[in-house]
């Protein structure tokens, strides 16, 4: 049995984002209340499924764990990916199963879901190499 | 300029690791400054105070702890929080207040103790807290965000990790002379680069560190100066605390995401250049006309970021001026004369008021042993999280 490590954010195979229907304008996290384009300011958010794989836009591996509430232990890596269509850059961990030593900008990496750390309950998405 | 303040007084209480309270730090950078100003505490007519997240309630209303600690003398009084920025949006506040018409003398504090470590979420296990949210599901401390940028400069600018360490080894050289800075030892390239790996490209001496610190500044209107007796003060010519642009499209702490730029094009200045931009405009000056820049070298790579943004170079080119020693003091535009966060740490709500006191000791050329001759023109950057923007600009 396994949780989500945050509700509402991811489903097993896609990032949860919601979309302007007045704009068009995509956000991750979730925006629920209103548009957060300035000239905007819809109600109208749909929920959407963003892309699922994009270029890596810069990453950087840790070799120290980071503090509570972070559940994980060193090396590991945070990846700052772009999708295309969404003109979004989403962070997420490195995929355990992926080599950080391989990993350049512009390599194109895909969405995956994982235990949060090792023997986890939790799941959260991460991104792997393709 | 119809818009200037002027700076009466500056003071500090050194940065290191000291363990006392925030109040102590804050009173005695107030002290100082009162003191070099020539004014007594019960002259000043507004008190803005810079808020520290990590000290309990004081904290959170620190400029009453402030008035409280130094005497209540029924002074009104406004706390600001802005992250890093913290410190020029009391100056701002406090400027704002002499420009109105509403005091002419007013004194402005910022002092923090921090912990030990990585900087980690405040707030305790409060999943709502975006902050709590990044260490959980990410393990993105701050240095991971600084890794980030300075692997992307590595890759648009060919930047390498020593010209990150001549920023280490210029600011360890210009912080050896200042009795405010925590780290007066001089690093060689070789020592960065061999210190520990943090955040991959990151290491260990190219990280600033977390401090305690005080500092204040006592502004008031050019025409009180004048009937104090100061003809030529150092003023206060821009204070921009802009925040960004829709779609901001560069990643910033502690965010999981950037703007979406799918509908909405890019503004033409993101947002570290926008900082800038309306200081500039403010003083109705550029960067052809600064002498001096204090920059918020989080990470040594940043700083090179920040070149850019205030307009020392174009795009690209931060690498050259560091690598020719351009910004070095002597160069042609000394940028953190101080020795910057390489050499202090940071104290939150002090740091952004702390550069504006070494502006103004090397616009009076008092900066003994790190003087950039014939400053006239200083600029301070920085940006605070969640969207602030700081900049100062003073003129002389």
């Amino acid at each position: 049995m396994t949780v989500p490590a945050i509700d509402g954010w991811f489903t097993d195979s896609a990032l949860l984002g919601t979309r302007c229907g007045s704009c068009g304008s995509y956000f991750f996290p979730p925006e629920r209340a209103f548009c957060r384009n300035p000239a905007c300011g819809s109600a109208e958010l749909e929920e959407t499924e963003l892309s699922s794989t994009g270029k890596v836009w810069s990453f950087s591996v840790n070799h120290y764990d980071a503090p509570a509430p972070f559940t994980g232990k060193a090396p590991y890596a945070v990846v700052a990916v772009e999708l295309t269509e969404e003109q979004i850059v989403v962070l997420g961990q490195l995929s355990a199963t992926s080599d950080p030593s391989a990993l350049k900008i512009g390599d194109e990496v895909s969405l995956v879901v994982e235990e949060l750390s090792e023997g986890s309950e939790e799941v959260v998405w991460k991104w792997r190499t393709t | 300029m119809a818009n200037d303040v002027a700076v009466l007084g500056v003071g500090m209480h050194p940065w290191g690791k000291w363990g006392k309270p925030f109040v102590e730090y804050g009173v005695a950078a107030a002290r100082s400054a009162l003191d070099d100003a020539g004014i007594s505490w019960r002259d000043v007519e507004f008190i803005a105070g810079g808020e520290t997240i990590r000290n309990g309630y004081a904290g959170y209303v620190a400029g009453a702890t402030f008035a409280q600690a130094l005497g209540w003398t029924g002074v009104p009084v406004a706390t600001t929080y802005a992250a890093c920025a913290a410190g020029a949006t009391a100056i701002d506040i406090a400027r704002t207040r002499i420009l109105a018409g509403l005091c002419d003398v007013a004194l402005v504090v910022g002092a923090d103790t921090t912990p030990k470590g990585f900087l980690a979420p405040t707030w305790g296990d409060n999943p709502s807290d975006p902050d709590w949210r990044r260490f959980r599901l990410l393990g993105a401390t701050n240095p991971t965000y600084f890794a980030l940028y300075a692997r992307r400069r590595m890759e648009l600018c060919g930047a390498t990790e020593e010209d990150f360490a001549r920023v280490k080894v210029k600011n360890s050289k210009h912080g050896l002379n200042n009795p405010n800075a925590r780290y007066k030892k001089e690093y060689t390239v070789d020592e960065v680069l061999t210190s520990p790996m943090v955040s991959d490209p990151l290491r260990l001496l190219q990280i600033c560190a977390t401090s305690d610190g005080g500092a204040a500044v006592v502004l008031a209107s050019m025409e009180y100066a004048k009937r104090h007796g100061v003809a030529d003060p150092v003023r206060v010519s821009a204070v921009s605390t802009v925040t960004p642009t829709f779609p901001n499209t560069v990643i910033e702490m502690p965010n999981f995401s950037t703007d979406s730029a799918a509908t909405v094009a890019q503004p033409e200045l993101g947002f570290r250049d926008a900082i800038a931009a309306a200081a500039y405009e403010q003083a109705g000056l550029g960067p052809e006309d600064l002498s001096v820049a204090e920059v918020y070298d989080l990470s040594s790579a940043l700083e090179l970021d920040w070149y850019e943004n205030i307009g020392l170079c174009k795009a690209g080119e931060a690498e050259k001026l560091i690598r020719d020693g351009d910004t070095t003091i002597g160069g042609r535009i000394p940028v953190n004369p101080s020795g910057g966060l390489a050499c202090f740490g940071e104290a939150v709500p002090a740091q952004a008021i702390a550069q504006v006191c070494e502006l103004v000791w090397q616009l009076r050329g008092q900066a003994e042993g790190r003087q950039v001759e014939g400053a006239n023109v200083g600029l301070s950057i920085n940006q605070g999280l969640f969207g602030h923007g700081s900049s100062v600009i003073v003129t002389r």
